[in-house]
């Protein structure tokens, strides 16, 4: 179970409070305008920020303590998520060791986990070869060998076409479950929640506005905040 | 956004950083000031004729220099940016870059080589003309060699940013040349033109080099110049401290009223113009264009054919089987690679240092890499040797200052190529870095040093040339001990070696360009192999 309770911040004149309580398993889709703060939640759980106020628990171990490295989290981004100047083998077993010192159980791991992403053969591609889909696919494998319990994404897919995209959404589903993960996905695409999320959450001015599971979120019709969004 | 602060160990790295420079410039100030106070008064130094006519000249030739460089660089800058099609334009512009890229007494030698006594004007023209270039003349033409190709390059890369539309709206409406000037050109240049007239203002108040060289006497000394003399051959510290105090003073004023200006010059970016001009291709057009183009290429190009003929003609072989050469090469190039290392090392420890670009020490740190220039080195030099100088024999102090003071000198061009480079990655890989864990060496093993290697060698090498051509703090630290090629070069000058004097100076330019191509070279080839 995720536990946010209280959790306060602010930055540049906007303040945000968040408390939420997600259960293990659980896939949640969170959308909202620009500037609610989707990112901002995204990033006081992954540690990247530090709150004001509040608590984060995760299995009721308290996070705030642990440093980004440290917490239960891996996290894909819009973009950014790999090094440029390193291949695609090196980028994914920084997830292992950040030191890069590899195994050859470790060297495995890397293989296996670029073939689950049908990835198969691309080791010792640079970044700058693959295509924007086969990037965030690199992304994924390296959240999946740092066997983290929960997985955030940023906007992973926002910069792809649509086929793709849904195609990329069908893969982090099968993961997810493959792994028992609890996932957290900032989307811009409502149908992104409704063909995927098991939950989906409203964001706005900085406050979780509505959380449901899915198919009881997109039946509100009381929410004028949340209809005009929609 | 603020992520993921700085851990303990940089931050005291950082502020440590900071507080050496710090030190490093107030300590100068403070000896300097305590001095001006323990002896004499300033206004008995104020009324002084001697100090006025040095002030006067200073800032006479000074405006003189700036005037002639800017005011030939508008229309010079102009011909090559109407005229983009004809051979040789690329190579022209890559010379203009080279005169700044050498240090200031290759750049006498190559003027001296042109326009001295001896020099290729002179022997053209036999007595008709007995040209003597030393004296405010000299001082002139060897300002204008090293800042007209600069202001050039300016101008020309604001001009290449015109939209191409107000050229396709020129042409639509049948603009004669002096409307393009008018109301295209002239807008553009306005808008630059304080910065440029600052900034070499700036380069032509503190360029002790070209002064004590070429000035000749007492009736065109500049401050700087008139300081070093004081110190090393009157050993008049008060003179020296007056002097210094007053050349600060100027510095501050300007450098203040610069900084307004000089933000808005333009980075050098690569030249490629595909603008289609209407008023290009017109007869008087091409003359005015060629006259100016072939008048300041020969004005470059010509000193530097001298130079590399009269250094290539001069005993090479003996000068390198020398002892001293060697000994002198030798001492530069370490000198070069301490001063370089540290100010790498001060730069790089502060930016790392920085959480936030809003902070307090953020915005002292830009502060401090960028006014450091209100400090000259010689005033920075003259501060410390008064200092030292009760602490027994100053000389002995030479190599360590002459390290610190041209790393400090190299910290503002070292903080221009780093700060925006590692601010670009830090935005890129903050949260990925963080979230991985991956600190300390095997950050900068993986990460930092493999993404920011190019601007990294650019900085170092551009902080060894400045430190590797100095002349202004060894020629006041020097000694029989301490011996760098500048200072060796300028020591043959002074007694008429100049056939030794050619043969130095091509190799101290050759030293330097070799450092710089260096690491232009290695920087773009590990980045392809990765």
């Amino acid at each position: 179970m995720l536990t946010l309770k209280d959790l306060k911040y602010s930055y540049e004149g906007t303040s945000f409070d968040f408390s939420m309580k997600i259960d293990q398993g659980s896939f949640v889709a969170i959308i909202g305008p620009s500037g609610s703060g989707k990112s901002t939640l995204l990033d006081l759980i992954a540690g990247f920020i530090t709150p004001t106020s509040g608590e984060i628990t995760f299995d009721n171990k308290p996070l705030l303590t642990l440093r980004a490295a440290e917490r239960p989290v891996s996290m894909v981004f819009q973009e950014n998520n790999l090094f440029t100047h390193l291949d695609v083998q090196t980028n994914i077993a920084l997830g292992i060791s950040p030191t890069l010192k590899l195994s050859q159980d470790d060297h495995n791991t890397v293989t296996a986990a670029l073939q689950r992403v049908g990835l198969k053969g691309f080791e010792k591609r640079l970044p700058g070869e693959l295509s924007g889909g086969e990037r965030q696919r690199v992304a994924l494998a390296r959240a999946l060998v740092r066997q983290r319990p929960l997985l955030l994404l940023d906007e992973p897919f926002a910069a792809l076409g649509p086929a793709l995209r849904s195609q990329m959404l069908t893969l982090v589903k099968e993961l997810h479950e493959e792994k028992n993960l609890t996932t957290l996905l900032v989307s811009h695409q409502p149908e992104d929640a409704r063909s995927t999320a098991t939950h989906t959450a409203f964001l706005n001015n900085g406050r979780i506005e509505v959380f449901e599971e899915t198919e009881k979120f997109f039946a509100i019709k009381d929410n004028k905040e949340l209809t005009a969004y929609l | 956004m603020p992520y993921q602060r700085a851990e303990t160990p940089t931050r005291i790295a950082g502020f440590s950083a900071l507080l050496f420079i710090t030190i490093v410039t107030f300590g100068a100030f403070l000896a300097l000031a305590t001095r001006a106070t323990e002896g004499f008064a300033i206004s008995e130094v104020l009324s002084d004729a001697y100090l006025g006519r040095i002030i006067r000249f200073t800032l006479w030739q000074a405006t003189l220099s700036t005037l002639l460089s800017v005011g030939l660089a508008i229309p010079t800058a102009r011909a090559f940016a109407r005229q983009t099609k004809f051979t040789g334009r690329d190579s022209l512009l890559k010379l203009f870059a080279l005169p700044l890229a050498l240090p200031a007494l290759v750049g006498v030698l190559a003027i001296l080589g042109l326009w001295g006594r001896a020099g290729w004007i002179n022997q053209l023209t036999g007595d008709l003309l007995s040209f003597s270039i030393f004296g405010l003349s000299g001082i002139l033409i060897a300002h204008i060699f090293f800042n007209l190709p600069l202001a050039t390059r300016l101008f020309l890369t604001s001009l290449e940013r015109i939209p191409v539309e107000n050229w396709r709206l020129a042409s639509q409406l049948d603009m004669p040349s002096s409307s393009i000037f008018k109301f295209i050109e002239w807008p553009v240049i306005k808008a630059v033109l304080p910065g440029i007239l600052a900034l070499v203002f700036m380069l032509c108040l503190t360029s002790f080099t070209i002064v004590l060289t070429l000035g000749g006497g007492p009736a065109s000394t500049t401050l700087e110049v008139a300081i070093y003399q004081s110190l090393r051959f009157d050993f008049d510290p008060g003179r020296a401290v007056t002097l210094a105090l007053v050349q600060l003073a100027i510095t501050v004023v300007l450098l203040a009223v610069s900084f307004r200006f000089t933000k808005t010059l333009p980075n050098i970016v690569s030249l490629k113009s595909t603008m289609h001009r209407p008023d290009a291709h017109t007869i008087s057009a091409r003359i005015v264009d060629a006259g100016f183009i072939i008048a300041a290429g020969c004005f470059v190009a010509l000193p530097l054919a001298a130079l590399i003929a009269d250094g290539l003609s001069s005993d090479l072989p003996k000068l390198l089987s020398s002892p001293t050469v060697w000994r002198a090469i030798t001492t530069s190039f370490v000198l070069a690679l301490a001063a370089g290392t540290l100010s790498l090392t001060l730069c790089w420890t502060m930016l790392k240092a920085i959480n936030n670009q809003n902070s307090l020490f953020a915005k002292l740190v830009g502060f401090a890499s960028s006014t450091i220039l209100v400090m000259p080195a010689i005033v920075l030099g003259s501060g410390w040797f008064i200092v030292l100088h009760r602490f027994g024999n100053v000389f002995s102090f030479a190599p360590l200052l002459v390290i610190i003071i041209n790393a400090l000198m190299a910290l503002p061009f070292v903080h221009r190529i780093l700060a925006p480079a590692l601010a670009e990655s830090t935005r890129q890989h903050n949260r990925l870095i963080a979230g991985l864990g991956i600190t300390g060496w095997s950050r900068w093993r993986l990460i930092d040093f493999p993404v920011l290697k190019k601007p990294l060698a650019l900085a170092f090498a551009f902080a060894m040339a400045l430190s590797l051509g100095d002349l202004g703090v060894i020629a006041l630290f020097g000694s029989e001990q301490i011996t760098t090629l500048p200072l060796l070069l300028f020591k043959s000058l002074g007694s008429y070696r100049t056939h030794d004097a050619d043969g130095l100076a091509l190799i101290l330019a050759f030293s330097c360009l070799i450092i710089l191509y260096a690491a232009e070279k290695l920087s773009q080839r590990k980045a392809r192999q990765c």
